[in-house]
């Protein structure tokens, strides 16, 4: 039974950042544009959440909540400001959306890497947030009485505030595109922006707005892998492709920010099954091939069943221009 | 109703209309500034960070094309990068995004490796063969996989090629545990170095890849521009419906399409193998799979095109490595500065296609 | 603020200003294109607008500028006597002008009532109960028949009309634009859509309908306007025209229509089809039993309303579409011999030399027959460059055959290496069946041949499918102009829902009777021709 719990509250952890950058995208492509920058979204959002974690203790001396929550702060801009540059070429200059992705994945783990290594020499020989300030992060909720109610309490109660966050996040998320007037206009863009158009929506600024703010949300994807997983140290390459598996993690979730939290899951738990479940004759290195080959079962499944209200907003991946003919 | 429409509206400022055609000058010199606004932008940069951009960009030429040896280490840098562009240009001509270049040229490396490790005992000439043509089955066969699916289900591409890059990277790290495949007497998880009889032939002091990448351009365009199968890529990218109309079975050009593709990046893999690395890593590819992606698109799918973009990001690369020694700066500035050029390329496209056209007079009374 | 109260006072003083809409000299242009050349349109309230003109004299472009799709070159718009600019969609709504597009512009994965509600102001959460609420009372008021709820991928055409109809009346329009809204609807359909329109004017709503068709335009409008080739020619009242002036105006000269039909002596059966059934993609039958011979040195027409199997037809006919088990075309070979053609793929034909004897134009010109983004050259080549041996392509040959064409053909073309989608409609149609006659075909499929095209296009269409039918070519001529098809075909052979409703003898019969055909199956009369 212990294995079982640490193995849900650890594919919770993992999974967190998936989510945060499934989120995101989803977002993003519900108004039809297909940013493939999700891991270069989430490098900026990873060094400038640390960046903004450590000038905060520099300045003010000293970590904990105050850095913390300039941490997310930074990130979610500078996971905005990435998407900013894709939504200027693919919306308004009607640049290729998949090349403009590849160069913003390109251009941001440049970026990460890039600031991440400067940062390192300004702080000495690597960048490290003080413990309050980790602690801030990662550290347990106190949920009073709640934590100690036995296996609930300790499966529930027990993560940190982002786990929290980004759950409440997917929960709103699908309030927002299923009940709201603005959330209908959106899908309405991403389905089919000529009928939005004509509806009088206004297509760039959806186009823009759920771009860029799904950015951001990639964003703190990013921050949470440098300031939880990595424990508030600059890792070279830290993001190492959770942005690649967020993109696949839209399709296993067929577009729904609530099917994510349960697709964030399991993919968290494939992500770290080897550390808990050893098969005798199956290598490690077979396990960590797992999440990948269950996207690609996915796609391969979705693709045969070819259901109309699961699929991919139609529009996704085409740029919109009103005048073309 | 009535009340609302006499809120005083205006033209646009600005109107967006299709250019009939532009000339050729007119366009390059249009890229000319885009690339001109993305070194300033990265000249700001530079400046920012405390450095004189024009000693740190003449750093950058001389460290890629300085002394004879930085010439051969750009050049072995090229290589690959033109290669791959080349093979994924096929597949995007055809509107199949391939963006498994990474996978495809990993397993073409696993293949040649595995020649080359269990066949010990071959001579030098047929074990280069036998490793090249492994590389070449293997990686196109790999690559294959995602055509078969798009062609019988019409399953997403993109994503389906970019996740076999990561299954092939776990294949090679599964790899580095076998004890076969490990130095011997030792249990270090890393792959051998292959016998000197498996490194390729070296002309002018570089691999002779260099001579087979430049044969391929030629090859390419050919293939493209005058053979029937070129002919039928055209089509299917541009129509499959027409494609059906025809005749033509989209679904077979699609997959030989791919496997060409694939083939020409597992060609990479052996050459990275044997000419470059003298050993297989999971870091073989070394991003070459994405970045060649941009290669192929900066070049407009033009294999000529391709040496000129190919070797210029590979400048930047060698650039940066020198920079880091000579400047501080860290190398990774190679892949923020390439993302740059590529944002202000990809966006200077617009202005060549369309024009702004700024309102007159009249909606100003 | 000064001016626009001297504007309504003077608007108080003037009675006779009651025009909802004015449009001044507007120009549009699409690169070198020119769509409208200084129109002028005048609609007054409570009056319904006929606006008239063929394919392509720039209708559609005229009125998407009053909803906002397109922004004018030139010109100016009044709309209930104030200067307006309508630069996106919602500028219009915000003036009450709402428009039904030809092609619906609906969302198929949300309902009916989301898809009315679509872009509208209001609270955070949307308010389901009121808006069906709402929906509904619209509903009884014109006579409307709607669930809210059902989505739209699930509805007919007919539903998805009235889904567009409400919601521009939702939004509190004032003034409609309907884009050729009985092109896909039954008569049933059409006069039910015609007591709505008029029970709106009455409502003092102003409507403009776009059509081609005379006798919507005598029926239902109260003034007509004229466009041809992106001109303004004139404004009529209705009650003081006749089909002639109108088609004389139309037109811009007065043609009889007299397209030849010349009389072929030597007649051969090259194709008969039996039992020919096949499915759409949804599953159901798309045509249904459809049983004709088609003569060489005859033209046959194909009438009916559009999407009754039209395409489903040819493509089958040209191998691209499967047919269900049991039925049967049959290629009657000039030299002799028999053969199959149910059964076997568009490349297996090829093979053997099949889709040569059959050539196709079809009826998504740049889409299906031709490469939009290839030269002349290359599309040339498109049905012969596997016909020699060896890898490479023989561009010399079709560069030959390009230059003959473009000077047979009088084709206005920059040169032959020009990307053809930067053709006018007429060349690329051209290009297209000069292709496919270049292949010396038994049997020629024409697919809509002149949609979209000027009067002297089309005319050397209806030459160039003369000439074939001269040379002993069986010719399949799938129209959508009942004039046109009766004065050119030898038999017309009307569809309904999919369906053969009866092949006649046009110089016997009469426009209506093919029209009832049209909309209705009349099983004895089958039986008397079988």
């Amino acid at each position: 039974m212990d294995i079982v719990f640490n193995l849900l509250t650890a594919a919770v952890l993992a999974g967190t950042p998936l989510l945060l950058g499934t989120l995101g995208e989803i977002l993003t492509e519900k108004s039809g544009n297909l940013n493939l920058g999700v891991e270069g979204m989430m490098f900026m959002g990873a060094i400038a959440g640390i960046a903004g974690s450590w000038f905060t203790e520099q300045w003010f001396s000293g970590g904990g909540f105050a850095a913390a929550f300039v941490g997310l702060i930074t990130s979610f801009l500078a996971g905005c400001l990435g998407a900013l540059i894709y939504a200027f070429l693919t919306i308004t200059l009607r640049a290729n959306q998949n090349v403009t992705g590849l160069t913003l994945t390109i251009f941001g783990t440049g970026f990460g890497n890039f600031f991440g290594e400067l940062l390192g020499k300004k702080a000495g020989n690597f960048v490290a947030v003080t413990t309050e300030t980790k602690n801030a992060f990662a550290g347990a909720m106190n949920f009073g009485p709640l934590s100690k109610i036995p296996v609930i309490g300790q499966l529930l109660f027990q993560y940190n505030w982002l786990v929290y966050l980004s759950i409440i996040l997917a929960i709103a998320m699908a309030w927002f595109l299923n009940k709201t007037r603005t959330g209908l206009n959106l899908r309405a863009v991403g389905e089919s922006p000529a009928t939005a158009d004509a509806a009088g929506i206004n297509v760039t600024k959806y186009k823009y707005a759920a771009t860029i703010i799904g950015g951001g949300i990639c964003g703190i994807a990013g921050m949470y892998i440098s300031m939880v997983t990595c424990s508030g140290v600059w890792v070279h390459n830290c993001v190492n492709g959770y942005g690649w598996l967020a993109v696949a993690l839209v399709i296993f979730s067929t577009w729904s920010p609530s099917r994510a939290l349960l697709c964030g899951l399991i993919f968290g738990g494939l992500k770290i099954l080897r550390l808990y479940v050893s098969i005798p004759g199956v290598a490690t290195q077979i396990y960590d091939m797992l999440p990948y080959i269950a996207t690609i079962l996915v796609l391969i499944i979705t693709s045969i069943r070819q259901s109309k209200e699961l699929a991919q907003p139609k529009s996704c991946g085409l740029n919109y221009f009103r005048e073309d003919r | 109703m009535s009340a609302q429409a006499s809120k005083e509206i205006k033209e646009p400022l600005f109107r967006i209309t299709k250019r009939g055609s532009i000339t050729a000058g007119k366009a390059w010199a249009i890229r000319g500034l885009a690339l001109l606004g993305a070194l300033l932008t990265g000249a700001l940069l530079i400046l920012l960070l405390g450095h004189n951009p024009f000693e740190v960009y003449a750093s950058m030429i001389s460290g890629a094309f300085g002394k004879k040896i930085a010439i051969q280490e750009t050049v072995k840098l090229t290589i690959p990068l033109l290669i791959t562009g080349i093979g994924l240009a096929f597949a995007f001509k055809m509107k199949f995004w391939n963006i498994g270049g990474e996978g495809q040229i990993l397993m073409g490396g696993v293949a040649a490796s595995a020649v080359a490790i269990y066949g010990t005992s071959l001579p030098h000439v047929p074990k280069l063969l036998l490793m090249a043509t492994a590389a070449i089955v293997v990686g196109g066969l790999y690559g294959m996989i995602p055509a078969l699916f798009k062609a019988k289900w019409g399953t997403n591409e993109t994503l389906f090629t970019l996740m076999m890059n990561y299954i092939a990277i776990q294949f090679i790290m599964f790899l580095q545990y076998q004890p076969a495949w490990q130095e011997e007497r030792t249990s270090f998880p890393k792959i051998r170095m292959l016998d000197a009889s498996a490194y390729l032939p070296k002309v002018f002091g570089v691999h002779i890849g260099w001579i087979i990448s430049l044969i391929l351009v030629f090859v390419a365009y050919i293939y493209i521009a005058k053979t029937k199968h070129g002919y039928e890529i055209s089509v299917v990218g541009d129509s499959p419906n027409t494609a059906r109309y025809a005749g033509i079975n989209v679904s077979r050009v699609l997959i030989r399409t791919m496997f060409l593709s694939a083939a020409l990046c597992g060609l990479v893999g052996f050459l990275q193998v044997s000419g470059s690395d003298g050993t297989l890593t999971e870091n073989t590819a070394n991003g070459v799979g994405f970045t060649a992606i941009t290669v192929a698109w900066l070049a407009k799918m033009n294999p000529f095109a391709m040496v000129l973009v190919s070797l210029f990001i590979a400048v930047l690369e060698r650039g940066s490595s020198s920079i880091q020694t000579s400047h501080g700066i860290p190398s990774s500035a190679a892949s923020l500065l390439t993302g740059i050029i590529l944002f202000f390329m990809l966006g200077c496209e617009f202005f060549i296609n369309y024009r702004l056209v700024h309102r007159g007079k009249k909606g100003e009374n | 603020m000064l001016f626009l109260r001297f504007l309504e006072e003077e608007k108080l003083l003037d009675n006779q200003a009651k025009y909802a809409i004015e449009m001044r000299n507007v120009t549009k242009t699409f690169g070198s294109v020119v769509a409208n050349h200084n129109v002028n349109l005048d609609l007054r309230e409570g009056e319904i607008l006929a606006l008239l003109g063929e394919n392509g004299s720039g209708k559609t472009t005229l009125m998407n500028m009053l909803s906002g799709i397109y922004f004018p070159d030139s010109g100016e718009i009044h709309v209930h006597g104030k200067e307006v600019s309508i630069r996106a969609p919602k500028d219009a709504f915000d003036l009450g002008i709402g428009m039904i597009h030809q092609h619906f512009k609906l969302v198929d994965v949300l309902t009916a009532a989301e898809n009315i509600v679509l872009g509208l102001p209001g609270g955070v959460r949307i308010n389901r109960k009121a808006l069906s609420e709402k929906i509904r009372e619209i509903s009884s008021r014109y006579g409307f028949d709607i669930d809210p709820d059902k989505k739209v991928y699930n509805m007919s055409v007919s539903e998805k009309q009235t889904v567009e109809i409400i919601k521009v009346l939702y939004r509190g329009a004032d003034i409609l634009i309907l884009d050729e809204p009985t092109a896909v609807l039954t008569p049933q359909e059409t006069d039910k859509l015609f007591r709505i329109l008029k029970a709106m004017k009455k409502d003092g709503k102003a409507i403009i309908i776009i059509t081609h068709k005379m006798n919507e335009v005598l029926s239902v409008s109260d003034r007509v306007t004229i466009l041809r080739k992106g001109e303004y020619i004139a404004t009529v009242n209705t009650a003081e025209a006749d089909k002639q002036s109108l088609t004389d105006m139309m037109v811009g000269h007065s043609v009889s229509l007299s397209i030849d039909r010349p009389v072929v002596e030597k007649k051969e059966c090259r194709l008969s089809v039996r039992n020919l059934t096949c499915l759409s993609e949804d599953n159901v039958p798309a045509i249904r039993d459809v049983s004709f011979d088609a003569m060489g040195g005859e033209i046959l027409g194909i009438a009916g309303i559009a999407g009754s199997g039209q395409k489903e037809l040819c493509e089958t006919l040209a191998g691209l579409y499967p047919a269900q088990p049991g039925s049967s075309i049959v290629f009657h070979r000039p030299e002799g011999g028999d053969e199959e053609l149910v059964g076997h793929t568009a490349a297996e034909l090829q093979k053997n030399g099949i889709n040569i004897s059959l050539a196709f134009v079809p009826e998504d010109r740049l889409g299906m027959g031709l490469v939009a983004s290839l030269d002349m050259v290359d599309n040339l080549m498109l049905r012969t460059y596997r016909d020699h041996s060896g890898p490479f392509v023989d561009r010399k040959a079709a560069a030959d055959v390009a230059t003959r064409l473009v000077k047979e053909l009088e084709i206005v073309i920059p040169g032959i290496h020009t990307p053809i989608r930067r053709l006018s409609g007429g060349n690329v149609q051209k290009v297209l069946l000069g292709r496919e006659i270049e292949g010396n075909p038994h049997i020629l499929v024409v697919a809509y041949p002149v949609r979209g095209l000027d009067i002297n296009s089309s005319y050397t269409v209806y030459n160039l499918l003369n000439e074939q039918k001269k040379k002993g070519v069986s010719v399949i001529f799938i129209g959508e102009d009942l004039d046109v098809l009766m004065e050119i075909s030898d038999h017309v052979m009307v569809l309904c829902g999919g369906e053969v409703s009866g092949i006649v003898d046009p110089r016997t019969t009469t426009k209506e009777e093919i029209g009832m055909m049209m909309v209705h199956v009349d099983n004895d009369r089958k039986e008397n021709q079988a």
